[in-house]
């Protein structure tokens, strides 16, 4: 940076609410990330992000390399997959995923052949002399998605059409325990910045604001040594207290630049872009040295195991086995994500994915289970708390009650689900489970609005339909009714008009024949005829042979059918024959 | 007197005038159709099945709207009657069971492979949801399904299923957490995140 240059503004906004947890960090971020052997086989859900799932491009029995497209995404908001090591696809198949509803969904399993091959990769250290449609064609093809937690890809976010002036890296990490973004921003730093500098490009902004909680001094340090060397538009690396939520996207924009995304709006209507820093050096990875996205840092902690740490794992990787490596085979409770924000994890037998920055295999009395929910007392304490100015009570009383009206009056849809009024809440209600379970209730009355309007359009259309075939079937039957009574009056009458007509008509259409003929024979018709009169003889000739067959009995009426058609037959071929030697003289 | 006279004048004017602008603006002003109607059909599922006894949730409406009972959609259901009370201001009656029971979502699927292409279940679907042709495989478009049960009577060789619609991932929504009323009477739980 310009030692004359202005002193870069770093002023910063305090968080509305929200709640300070134990932040239980210095268990995991002691050790640099870790790495594990290959694991015996990886199991690739199809869906690892928000959007479609992605359609598998290989087949069982395949040899896949490294790196390889095994799943393509499908659709505008997708992801592609890769396969993280080389070896064979062994199965594709519905398999435990890690998701709240336990249910399974299809995955691609891969056996490792311990070869480690990467396919050909096209490093592009130049990056910066490639076009901005280059770079989004490579990322969009990496399967590169948000690995703050969401799962949003990436692809999709950086072509967005809106113009675009600043770009916000978030590195605060604020839920307790995980620490895997710090560790990325001390180990890596200067690939987030060269992931930056590729996303502000393809971006086209004009400032990059990092914001990093001051619980990390080193990897701010490190950040800022890196952005010595860093190269793009300018960037400020904005500090702040640490509290629970900042690293929610609106909060975080709000801490660095004061301006609230409104209401069901997203951070692009503001101008803005925020980025989690793994994508950022997902970013680089992908586009420097043609490495898609296969791996990810994800945060191992809690008192069950003995060494918690951070590790880059293949994405895929069994968490039984994953467990088991670090001498952990039972646990009583797995919770992917942090305290705050995660989800029990329904199977172990469910593999790492994109989105899982931290499994937390907490003793019960690091992290006892909650008591049962009480009444509501109206404390109040939730109002204070709550990071997205909503009135968490109400909101509690509509989910109880399924007043999905009353739901989104209170605005649920503003909701990022952070846990922090449940986590101050008196009665130990489980807030935010209902506020998950509100928001699917009005999902799942908007889709079957949507589907309801649909069946009634078809329905309508039907009916209007068959209303139509029926009259016009009338229509037919009164005028030939018409026609017909006509003619009765016309012969009771003895006027002969109508029989006039007709026969004018019947001469009209005879001259009109007779003057193709003189244009010379239909040839094309002549010869199908020739071929239908051949069809018809084989099969008259089929029905024969299993007539004789069958029912001898009945066979002469077959033969005699046999024979008029070859007659046919034969008269066909003689007029065609008749009509090519008229037209070739 | 006279007084009295020019008051009952004056305000039979204007009743007069009133009652001419009143006259004109019903006639002029007139919705078309009934807008309880649509009301009413909004809040009916659409699934277009007859089990109500009329042939479509249309007519159904109609019916509603001219004094017939709001309890016999069974696939709306508790739901749809209580969204009908609510609308019309009477009270909630429990679903009529001779009319059929609540049942979960399902749709139609046709055994392909025994499938004799006869076509009756795509005259008989009321939403054009089944798809082929004579001496053809039939199949069910599954998105467009209202699971309204109406091609299984007049399939002749009884190739069609209702099965219950597939919830994946993208349809799982989480669950209401269960209510204690009192919390000494609950039994310990067992998955909580935080």
């Amino acid at each position: 940076m310009n030692a004359f240059s202005p002193a870069p503004n770093t002023q910063v906004w305090p968080l509305i609410g929200g709640v300070e947890p134990k932040e239980n960090k210095q268990q995991s971020n002691g050790l640099s990330i870790g790495y594990l052997p290959l694991p015996p086989f990886l199991v690739l859900p199809v869906n690892q992000h928000i959007g479609v799932a992605a359609e598998p491009l290989v087949a069982v029995g395949d040899q896949v390399l490294k790196g390889q497209l095994i799943a393509s995404s499908s659709g505008k908001i997708s992801a592609c997959l890769h396969a993280p090591t080389s070896g064979k696809v062994v199965a594709i198949e519905p398999r435990p995923v890690p998701h709240a509803s336990g249910l399974d969904s299809l995955a691609i399993i891969i056996e490792p052949d311990q070869q480690d091959q990467w396919r050909e990769q096209e490093p592009w250290p130049n990056w910066q002399q490639r076009s901005s449609e280059e770079l989004l064609a490579r990322l969009s093809e990496s399967g590169i998605v948000g690995l703050g937690g969401a799962g949003f890809p990436t692809a999709s976010k950086l072509s967005i059409d809106q113009q675009i002036h600043t770009l916000v890296v978030n590195g605060t990490e604020c839920e307790p325990y995980i620490t895997a973004d710090d560790l990325i921003m001390r180990e890596r730093a200067a690939q987030i910045l060269a992931g930056v500098a590729i996303m502000a490009k393809l971006l086209q902004v004009k400032q990059v604001l990092i914001g990093i909680e001051d619980n990390k001094p080193e990897a701010i340090a490190a950040m800022r040594a890196a952005l010595e060397h860093y190269q793009g538009p300018e960037a400020v690396i904005k500090t702040f207290p640490t509290k629970y939520p900042s690293g929610g996207e609106k909060q975080l924009i709000w801490i660095l630049t004061g301006q609230e995304v409104p209401s069901g709006r997203l951070p692009a209507d503001l101008g803005m872009v925020c980025v989690n820093v793994g994508t950022a050096a997902a970013v680089q990875q992908c586009i420097v040295d043609d490495h898609p996205l296969i791996s990810r840092i994800t945060t191992l902690t809690g008192q069950v195991l003995a060494q918690p740490r951070n590790y880059e794992l293949l994405i895929g990787t069994p968490i039984v086995w994953l467990l088991a490596q670090l001498g952990v085979t039972q646990a009583e409770r797995i919770i992917m994500g942090g305290p705050m924000m995660g989800e029990p994890l329904a199977n172990p037998q469910s593999p790492v994915v994109k989105t899982c920055n931290c499994l937390l295999l907490p003793t019960q009395q690091e992290l006892p289970l909650p008591p049962s929910a009480s009444p509501c007392i109206r404390c109040g304490f939730c109002d204070d708390v709550c990071p997205a100015s909503l009135l968490p009570q109400q909101l509690y009383y509509h989910a109880r009650s399924r007043n999905l009206e009353g739901l989104a009056q209170q605005h649920l849809f503003d909701c990022i689900e952070c846990g922090a009024c449940a986590y101050v809440c008196p009665s130990s209600i489980p807030l935010v489970q209902y506020y998950r379970y509100g928001k699917g209730e009005i999902r799942q009355e908007q889709q079957q609005q949507a589907k309801s309007e649909r069946a009634k359009v078809r329905f309508e259309n039907r009916q209007a339909r068959l209303a139509q075939e029926s009259a016009e079937k009338e229509a037919k039957r009164k005028a030939r009714a018409e026609a017909a009574a006509k003619a009765q009056a016309a012969k009771a009458a003895g006027d002969n008009s109508a029989i006039d007509q007709v026969i004018k008509a019947a001469q009209a259409k005879s001259a009109a024949a007779a003057a193709t003929k003189a244009e010379g024979p239909d040839l094309e018709a002549l010869k199908s005829a020739v071929e239908q009169a051949k069809n018809k003889l084989m099969m008259a000739e089929e029905r024969l042979a299993k007539a004789e067959q069958e029912m001898p009995e009945n066979a002469a009426a077959f033969r005699t059918a046999r024979d008029k058609f070859a007659e046919k037959l034969a008269k066909a071929e003689a007029n065609w024959q008749k009509a090519q030697q008229e037209t070739k003289t | 007197m006279f007084i009295i006279l020019i008051a009952v004048s004056a305000l039979g004017l204007l009743a007069l005038i009133f009652g001419a602008v009143l006259g004109y603006a019903s006639v002029r002003f007139k919705p078309e159709g009934n807008p309880i109607i649509e009301q009413i059909d909004a809040i009916l599922p659409q699934t277009q099945c007859g089990q109500c006894g009329y042939p479509g949730c249309r007519p159904y409406a109609e019916a509603i709207a001219n004094g017939d009972k709001i309890n016999k959609c069974p696939p709306g259901g508790e739901s749809t009657i209580q969204a009908l009370a609510d609308l019309l201001d009477v009270e909630p009656l429990p679903l009529d069971g001779d009319h059929g029971e609540e049942k979960p979502k399902m749709v139609a699927l046709i055994r392909e492979d025994e499938c004799i292409g006869c076509t009756k279940c795509i005259q008989a679907c009321p939403v054009d949801a089944i798809l082929g042709a004579a001496k053809q495989m039939h199949t069910v478009i599954a998105d467009e399904c209202t699971g309204c049960d109406l091609c299984l009577d007049p399939c002749p060789v009884d190739c069609i299923d209702m099965v219950p619609v597939n919830t994946g991932l993208q349809d799982w929504h989480w669950q209401k957490p269960q209510d204690n009323l009192i919390a000494t009477d609950a039994q310990p739980k067992q998955e909580a995140s935080a």
